[in-house]
């Protein structure tokens, strides 16, 4: 009996080590970031572009924008299809006799969960062959959005098919009792009820867009002018900590912009909560 | 002695893949009657009320045989839409919306085609009316209908199923989920309803069979369990003078 207790009691007190350990690994990751990075930024940091050369001097107005740029950018192509694509196979695809429709099916499926662990340079060297040269997109926002967009499209898929199979049957069969069609049923009662799962999604692919690197390093170009259009080149934010790390003497720069970073990803994480609870209320 | 129903099954069997859930139903539901489906578990009473509006459809695997005919007309000849504006159905659990009480009983009446917003209104208040809930719910139409009771939320789902203006309502165990008060009001508004609509019933609850209905059909399983009708007729004649040995055992309880 008392051993029981003993045995139950260091259990709980590895448990709460690790997550008191998780907590403050992340607390000083954080904290290193801004405290070191906090000192370089100022209005001024915001509003003006980086100098560009070997210095790092200047600020990442325009980072910010080519950020903003390629997240929207990638969105615009991601969620409809990644929504369409989850709706299909919760909704439609297993109601479809076709052998060939089936398998199909079977290969999305298989299809969707591989993309989702496949390294993010991948999608780069794909997008980098097929965007940037052979379609003469060049590095470009296009290019990135594209590129990106193979890389979210499975986030959105999971999560759009995670979203829709928690929404109970019952209000299916209601709505198809009533006499709505299958497309009505879908649009006017499950859609409305997954919503929190499926913005959930969008706003994780966004997060994604804003923290990645490697895949725009080799499809955005690193053009630290503010781009203009959707064929402008350009430096998200993230890219910028890379650049100023490696190739210039302003480590102090990359730590400021690495800060709005992290603070940008914990809004981003924010905005996923308040938006799930305002939502399910 | 019945009247010509408004619906009725011809020779109607059911499967699902390879296994035979009905075999050769043939029954006529009286109109503006209560007919109670009773039998024990998977004797396919379900299956059978899911027939008369294409709920089975959903199934993938269904098949059908023989005819089912709504309004005389075979329903698989008639739009499925159509049939199941005429055939309205009440499942086993409370299923409202997440949507407001008001949006749950517009629900149908929108789909359909209704936009007016008063003629909206009339006819959500008329359905909550006549599923005698209106009193319990008239001052907080906005508010979601999950604020409600189970009890309240099975006549929420009852008035979402008027709203349609239907001329059956199909209720599959309606009260098996709700509390003893709760299901006497269920079974009061049933009284009520037909006067306006033929209403079958799905029951496990032999004594709620008799207290609310005015026909019963006896379903049991044959040797390779599929659903077979064994008797159907004047609840009151069943019940006290069942014509087949098998309804007697079952109504006195000796299995099921």
């Amino acid at each position: 009996m008392i051993q029981r207790k003993i045995k139950q009691n260091l259990a709980f007190s590895a448990m709460w080590l690790s997550c008191g350990l998780t907590v403050l690994i992340m607390l000083f990751v954080i904290g290193y970031v801004i405290i070191k990075g906090f000192g370089q930024i100022d209005l001024e940091f915001f509003l003006t572009p980086p100098r560009g050369g070997l210095s790092g001097e200047g600020g990442i107005s325009s980072t910010i924008v080519a950020t903003v740029y390629l997240v929207i950018t990638t969105l615009v192509f991601a969620t409809p299809l990644g929504v369409s694509a989850g709706i299909f196979l919760v909704e439609y695809a297993d109601n479809i006799k076709s052998r060939f429709v089936q398998k199909l099916v079977v290969f999305a499926r298989f299809g969707v969960e591989t993309l989702a662990g496949v390294p993010s340079i991948i999608f780069g060297l794909f997008g980098y062959a097929l965007f940037v040269t052979s379609l003469h997109f060049g590095f470009s926002i296009l290019s990135a959005a594209l590129a990106g967009t193979c890389l979210v499209i499975p986030v959105i898929i999971r999560t759009t098919e995670e979203a829709l199979k928690a929404v109970p049957n019952s209000y299916r069969e209601a709505s198809l009792a009533m006499g709505a069609g299958k497309w009505e049923t879908i649009w006017k009662v499950v859609l409305p009820s997954a919503i929190t799962g499926i913005s959930t999604g969008i706003v994780l692919s966004a997060g994604r867009i804003v923290s990645e690197t490697a895949i725009f390093y080799v499809t955005l170009g690193g053009s630290y002018r503010t781009p203009t259009s959707l064929m402008s080149s350009g430096r998200t934010m993230a890219l910028h900590v890379y650049y100023l790390a490696m190739e210039t003497r302003a480590f102090d720069k990359a730590l400021a912009t690495a800060a709005v970073l992290v603070l940008l990803i914990v809004l981003l994480n924010l905005v996923i909560n308040i938006v799930s609870r305002w939502l399910s209320a | 002695m019945t009247k010509e129903g408004v619906m009725k099954t011809i020779d109607y069997s059911l499967y699902y893949g390879d296994f035979k859930a009905l075999n050769g139903i043939t029954v006529n539901i009286p109109i503006n009657r209560i007919t109670a489906i009773i039998g024990p578990s998977g004797c396919g009473k379900s299956s059978l009320i899911r027939s008369f509006n294409r709920m089975n459809d959903l199934m993938s695997n269904s098949r059908t045989e023989g005819t089912i005919l709504v309004d005389g007309e075979d329903i698989y000849s008639q739009d499925v839409v159509r049939l199941r504006k005429k055939v309205g159905m009440v499942f086993q659990r409370p299923n409202p919306f997440p949507k407001s009480i008001f949006a749950n009983v517009a629900y149908g009446p929108r789909i359909h085609g209704i936009r007016d917003k008063s003629k909206l209104a009339a006819i959500v208040e008329n359905s909550i009316r006549d599923a005698a809930l209106w009193d319990e719910v008239k001052d907080d139409l906005g508010k979601s209908a999950f604020s409600l009771s189970g009890g309240q939320q099975q006549r929420l789902c009852i008035a979402r199923a008027l709203a349609v203006e239907p001329e059956v309502i199909l209720m599959d165990e309606p009260a098996s989920a709700l509390d003893p008060v709760a299901t006497l009001k269920i079974e009061e508004l049933m009284e009520k309803l037909k006067r306006k609509y033929t209403i079958v019933i799905v029951t496990h609850n032999m004594q709620q069979a008799a207290r609310v209905s005015d026909f019963t059909a006896f379903l049991l399983t044959d040797s390779e369990r599929a659903g077979n009708l064994i008797e159907f007729g004047p609840t009151i004649e069943m019940f006290t003078n069942p014509v087949d040995n098998r309804t007697e055992d079952y109504i006195s309880g000796r299995f099921g």
